[in-house]
């Protein structure tokens, strides 16, 4: 009982001491994230919120300074912006509906165990691990007639006339980085919906089966709405990064032919990056911010009217 | 039932998985086909499945006559240290949040949420300038940095994933038996948590190896380049040769595809809740 | 000599009060079991005593030691948990004495208190297998074995035994009341079961929403209940309660009490008799259990609950039958308004 007497005069101060470390410990273990993320994109993001209402052009180092909406009324007049937008839209859309439910089909077919399993995914993921400008460089030759196949194949088909490279053509080039992004994203969600499928109780299927459901109706019924948070999470988040995702594009086309296949974030890069308006370009982030975070609220109201409707 | 179904379903069930795994890997395939197609064949048998002589030039030029070694192991640098630091922040971080109830919790969640929100292109102009104030503009440093920041919530949610997984009793237990919060997390957690620390310095380290945009505006000299931006400068000084890119895209794939092979299964597993059960 | 002293305990969750002014002393050596329904605190409670939760206010003292500050490994105690918590990574040999890794002590002694321990719980072929490869019962073995192995001033059981089947859970039973006769070590035990409390406890606490409602030994808590939660919560079959205005209750006046508003009696300290004037209650029989050793009558007499009566061996009164009911006066308890027990009654 020697502790006693230690304890007995560390009554006052013990307990302050020990509420202080319980509330303490937790922000000892998560500083290094807050202080990281804090330095390297709250304050760069508040910064270049504030750049969009200034003039700053590295090529142009003369006319600086607050020139309020200004860079907001260019973007209104901005033909090319108008039609990054439109590109954005269609690059999301076409690559997100084929990454989803091509991610889905593989997510289900690697569900079920079959022989050599293992093998089969890790090479169908093996996509995700391919740096994207890789994947651009290598989608822009196999779309290139003189050195890859697909135009070959596309006229051996009757689709082409004659073999023709369509990042050249202004109408179809935008459908280049979209087929690739599409190869490089379905490991994505097939991994996703693959994990949330394992997630499911087995029993349920068979209480189901027992129950009389087909093959149909159990998926509709247990593996849908099991999915169903999941998938609007995982969803909202890739529109967001695909909206976001400037690698391919920047590679394969470059923005041409004729600005034809700029989306935002490629439009922003280039604006940043190859003019160095540092202005405008955060204008347009803004722009496409603003997009973002409404579509943000959208799905995450629809997804608590779906986890309310199961 | 089963067996009266096995023919038709299982035969166009394995279709479809021939046609995945040929999709996934016919544009590798054509990368190294292209690598190893000697020079003068590339336009005359360039749409070929296989050409008819094949050779390892251009990867003995690529790893010898260019520059290429130097990128390699810029990027190593690059990717080893952001998948590293990012992982040790991360674990930390997905640790509180998977074990603490604290004031703030909520703020400090969204506050992460939101930064998976904003294109980070947004953010590339301002960082330039920051770094550019901290002196560490064309510095490898400067990018570990900025990688691991933007790695570093999303690490930490597949973390927490991780933590959630392992009960709470076992550190309690540990606690009781002897353990401080810390060598309970070092002798107990930790072990368990390894799968999970794998995927995520795997995933990390393919996110790293592949970036390219902010690379290409934070780096500009020759020998501080990482593998994407130097493989883009082949573009222009290398214009006509295909063979030689194509060997270095090759040789660019296979570290990242390594870690993606071991890690993939820890990453399906991660993802499910509770990894870990006794 | 108190191994344990509560003083005015209190939990709070933020806003919930979990555990309000919760005051008890355990003697050295005794075996507590803290027992009531599923959520009522207890674990809480026991997490306190480990110092795995922070006490909210009150003083938490082991000795006469103020231990609220003190850290789970500086406590001298050893906790047998739910699931076991057994280090997945480790093989039997280390979970049992990872205490002593932890505290550095010589591979010897080390040796000689895990073979010890696997001695007295029969685990002595098991010390290089994984949990894993473990069955529930052996799981529960190892669990508390780590625990006998740190011979520590005080046991803390959480429902160690709710994971195992009925035949195990009644053999693991027995061990735990031969390991606490043979360390006499001071153990503090949670439980749900009222037949774990009964059998294993030298006194029992009986809690509810947050409180303590009694505190007494197995048999005096069976025979003087201080209320109608404790009446209730301990025996199988329950106690059955009777309102003093039930029309089928017929009490000679030297029973009644004018302050009653509950009758109390046990199903086994009933006896049947003919329904006719002398029986205390008469009903018709709705469901009959015959278990061979007793046969259970449910009875109704125009309440919502069944009157539940058990007499020994096997009774051929068939379903629907009229029976009377009679008991003995020291057998009958007599709650007021307030549902605390009305004890005159008793001593008179
Ligand atoms: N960490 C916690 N946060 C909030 N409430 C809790 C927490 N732990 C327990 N509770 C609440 O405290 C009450 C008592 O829980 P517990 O001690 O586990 O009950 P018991 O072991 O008697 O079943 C319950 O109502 C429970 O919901
Ligand atoms: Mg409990």
């Amino acid at each position: 009982m020697t502790m006693a007497q230690t304890s007995s005069s560390g009554n006052g101060r013990g307990r302050p001491l020990k509420r202080f470390q319980w509330l303490i410990e937790p922000y000892l273990y998560l500083s290094p994230a807050i202080i990281l993320i804090a330095l390297v994109m709250l304050v760069p993001l508040v910064v270049g919120v504030s750049y969009a209402f200034q003039a700053i052009d590295l090529l142009d180092p003369f006319t600086t300074g607050w020139v309020g909406l200004a860079n907001f009324e260019k973007l209104w007049a901005d033909r090319l912006f108008w039609k990054a937008l439109t590109n954005t839209f269609w690059w999301t859309l076409g690559s997100l509906f084929f990454q989803f439910f091509l991610g889905l089909g593989l997510a289900l077919l690697l569900n079920k165990p079959f022989a050599g399993r293992g093998l089969v995914q890790g090479l169908v993921f093996l996509p995700w691990a391919v740096p994207a400008f890789l994947s651009g460089l290598n989608w822009a030759w196999l779309f290139n007639p003189i050195i890859g196949p697909i135009p070959h194949w596309l006229a051996a088909m009757g689709i082409m006339e004659k073999p023709q490279n369509i990042l050249a053509n202004p109408d179809l080039a935008l459908w280049g980085p979209i087929v690739a992004n599409i190869w490089f994203g379905i490991p994505f969600f097939a991994i996703t919906l693959l994990a949330a499928l394992q997630s499911i109780p087995r029993d349920l299927y068979e209480a189901a089966a027992i129950d009389g459901a087909s093959l149909w109706q159990s998926f509709i019924k247990i593996t849908v709405p099991f999915l169903a948070p999941t998938i609007a999470i995982t969803v909202m988040l890739r529109t967001i990064w695909i909206a976001n995702f400037a690698d391919l594009i920047y590679i394969m086309t470059g923005g041409g032919p004729a600005n034809s296949t700029h989306i935002i974030s490629s439009y922003i890069f280039t604006t940043a990056f190859r003019r160095l308006d540092f202005g405008y370009a955060s204008t347009l982030a803004i722009a496409l911010l603003v997009l973002l975070l409404a579509y943000a609220m959208l799905i995450l109201k629809m997804r608590k009217h779906l986890v309310k409707g199961i | 039932m089963q067996k009266t179904a096995f023919p038709l379903g299982a035969t166009l069930r394995y279709l479809a998985i021939a046609l995945y795994v040929l999709f996934a890997l016919f544009p590798i395939y054509w990368l190294i086909k292209i690598a190893v197609t000697p020079d003068r064949l590339i336009y005359t048998e360039g749409t070929q499945i296989w050409p008819s002589t094949f050779t390892l030039d251009n990867f003995v030029s690529v790893l010898f006559l260019t520059d290429f070694l130097v990128y390699f192991k810029n990027s190593m640098i690059v990717s080893l240290g952001t998948a590293f630091f990012t992982t040790l922040v991360a674990t930390a971080a997905g640790y509180a949040f998977s074990r603490f109830h604290f004031r703030g919790k909520a703020i400090i969640i969204a506050l992460m949420l939101i930064t998976q929100m904003f294109p980070l292109l947004m953010i590339i102009a301002p960082i330039y300038k920051i770094m550019a104030g901290l002196r560490l503009l064309d510095s490898l440093t400067g990018l570990i940095i900025v990688y691991t920041a933007f790695n570093v919530p999303f690490a930490t949610f597949l973390m927490q994933g991780f933590f959630d997984g392992i009960p709470k009793d076992l550190e309690e237990a540990a606690m009781i038996d002897g353990c401080t919060r810390f060598t309970a997390l070092r002798k107990v957690i930790f072990p368990l948590t390894l799968p999970g620390l794998a995927a995520t310095l795997g995933f990390i380290f393919t996110a790293a190896w592949s970036e390219l945009l902010f690379a290409l505006m934070l780096i500009n000299s020759d020998d501080k380049m990482t593998f994407p931006v130097g493989l883009k400068t082949f573009v222009s000084k290398f214009a006509v040769d295909w063979g030689q890119m194509m060997a270095a895209g090759t040789l660019a794939l296979i570290p990242s595809c390594l870690f993606f092979i071991l890690i993939q299964r820890f990453l399906v597993k991660g993802l499910t809740a509770g990894a870990v059960k006794g | 000599m108190t191994a344990i002293t509560l003083n005015s305990i209190n939990k709070r969750f933020g806003p919930v009060h979990v555990l309000k002014d919760i005051s008890l002393e355990f003697n050295k050596g005794e075996f507590v079991v803290l027992v009531g329904p599923s959520g009522c605190g207890k674990s809480t409670l026991l997490r306190m005593i480990a110092g795995l939760e922070p006490v909210s206010a009150g003083d938490m003292i082991f000795g006469d030691t103020r231990v609220n500050d003190l850290e789970p490994r500086d406590r001298d105690i050893a906790m047998v948990f739910q699931s076991y918590a057994l280090y997945p990574h480790m093989d039997v040999e280390r979970n049992l004495g990872f205490s002593l890794e932890l505290r550095k002590r010589a591979a010897a002694e080390k040796k000689e208190r895990t073979s010890h321990a696997a001695g007295i719980l029969g685990l002595d072929k098991l010390l290089d297998r994984f949990p894993r490869a473990l069955s529930g019962g052996q799981r529960q073995r190892v669990a508390m074995g780590r625990a006998i192995v740190r011979d520590p001033q005080i046991f803390l059981f959480d429902e160690p035994l709710s994971n195992l089947d009925a035949a195990l859970r009644i053999e693991m039973r027995i061990e735990i009341a031969k390991l606490h006769r043979r360390l006499g070590t001071t153990m503090v035990y949670v439980t749900h079961d009222q037949v774990e409390a009964m059998t294993l406890a030298d006194r029992i606490v009986v809690m509810n929403a947050g409180q303590v409602e009694q505190v007494g030994t197995p048999l005096d808590l069976y025979s003087n209940p201080a209320n109608l939660f404790v009446a209730g919560f301990l025996g199988s079959p329950k106690m059955n309660f009777v309102a003093y205005d039930d029309p089928a209750l017929n009490l000679p006046s030297a029973l009644t009490n004018p302050s009653a508003q509950t009758y109390g009696i046990r199903p086994e300290h009933i006896k049947v008799t003919a329904p006719d004037k002398n029986a205390h209650l008469v009903g018709t029989i709705d469901v009959v259990e015959r278990l061979g050793s007793d046969t259970i009558f449910y009875i109704n007499h125009g309440a919502d609950k069944p009157f539940v009566v058990r007499v020994p061996g096997i009774d051929r009164t068939a379903i629907g039958e009229k029976i009377g009911c009679q008991f003995q006066p020291e057998d009958l308890h007599l709650f007021d308004q307030d549902g605390q027990a009305i004890s005159e009654h008793k001593n008179g």
